[in-house]
């Protein structure tokens, strides 16, 4: 089908790009001003090139506490996306359980951030949580504030908690969209249960998918308020992430200029990653 | 001090910027006399003029990552390698 664009459409997109010049251009302009200066307060700044960009790519802190976010990271999209959809397969399709599971389900998203690791901080503790409690009445010396291991799993089961029903209400979404001519055609074709879904209801949510897991990645990858509420960072450096590392740098020490560099070097990675991800993920589609 | 004080400005930044923003422009006229289709090239994926653009970008900023992170030689080096990462991937990408 041949389309007709009208480029004055484009002028509806100026309210747009103001805003966002004003809450995202001007203050990266000014970031990037910043990494290539010293700064020592209003008016006094020097300037020292590409020295705080060495500085932060050499340093092995900030090599450990990637490595720390790349796992994490990679490890709730291993666990919530494949477990988002089983919910969303698993949900009734009509009927009153259908209200009721997607009001259960929506419940976690909208418990604020810092409100999900307190309730976590509280539910983990051996003294006065149930989990925690549980979990030393079944014999195991479990303490996420001490062990690293059980600092990490409880990151995870919480973030997984938390956002699994993001995944699965947008999955949800997009099985519903799927017409009832394809499942009459596949049983026709006398095809499997698992047919369906590979050669059906696969291909036809990746859209969702593809916004879910996009979602999922980007969040999780500037994930700063639930480790802090949570373990803020312990044992020792086990649950220091990125952004953590950022903020102390940035607003601890104050140190403007090499939080700046390391600031634009997570921009970049996380620009890349979704420009790798979102590539793969609608190759071979119609533009 | 100036109103534009508190974005602490300096030369070199100012310049990137306003090469930026003078490829953009540069690119917005091209695709009003010119414009782009979809082409396969020795990228994995379909792109347009403005794809390559971002993607040799993106590349180029990594380039300079990599060039400060593992050599202790001058970033203009980079800078040039750059320039002829961009071309290439608008060429050929």
């Amino acid at each position: 089908m041949n389309r007709t664009e009208h480029p004055r459409a484009w002028w509806l997109v100026l309210p747009v790009l103001l805003v966002v010049a004003f809450s995202a251009l001007i203050p990266l302009m000014t970031v990037v001003n910043y990494s290539v200066q010293d700064i020592f307060g209003p008016g006094q700044r020097v300037f020292v090139g590409s020295e705080w960009f060495r500085e932060i790519l050499r340093d092995s802190r900030l090599h450990a506490a990637f490595g720390r976010q790349l796992m994490f990271s990679a490890s709730i999209l291993m666990i919530e996306i494949p477990l988002g959809v089983a919910l969303a397969l698993a949900m009734p399709t009509r009927g009153i359980g259908v209200s009721f599971t997607l009001v259960i389900l929506a419940l976690p998203l909208l418990v604020p951030w810092n409100v999900v690791g307190t309730i976590w901080q509280i539910f983990g503790r051996a003294d006065i949580g149930l989990g925690g409690a549980l979990l030393r009445a079944l014999g195991s010396d479990y303490n996420y504030a001490q062990n690293a291991a059980d600092a990490w799993v409880t990151l995870l089961v919480m973030d997984v908690w938390h956002w699994t029903s993001l995944v699965a209400l947008l999955g949800y979404a997009g099985l519903r969209a799927i017409p009832e001519a394809c499942y009459q055609a596949a049983h026709i074709d006398g095809a499997s249960r698992f047919a369906i879904f590979r050669h059906v209801e696969l291909p036809k949510l990746r859209g969702v998918l593809t916004i879910a897991l996009l979602l999922r990645l980007m969040d999780s990858f500037v994930i700063y308020t639930e480790p802090f509420v949570l373990t803020g960072g312990g044992p020792g450096n086990a649950t220091t992430f990125l952004s953590q590392y950022l903020t102390k740098m940035a607003v601890g020490q104050f140190d403007l200029g090499p939080a700046a560099a390391f600031s634009l070097i997570y921009f970049l990675v996380i620009l890349a990653l979704c420009f790798v991800l979102f590539s793969f993920m609608t190759a071979g589609d119609e533009r | 001090m100036s109103d534009f004080e508190w974005m602490a400005w300096t030369a070199p930044t100012a310049a990137f910027f306003l090469g930026i923003a003078g490829l953009l422009i540069g690119m917005t006229v091209w695709q009003r006399f010119s414009p782009t289709r979809l082409q396969r090239g020795l990228l994995p994926i379909a792109t347009t003029r403005g794809d390559r653009l971002f993607i040799g970008l993106l590349a180029s900023a990594f380039l300079h990552l990599a060039w400060l992170g593992l050599t202790p030689w001058s970033p203009l080096i980079a800078l040039g390698l750059s320039a002829l990462l961009l071309v290439s991937v608008m060429r050929f990408g």
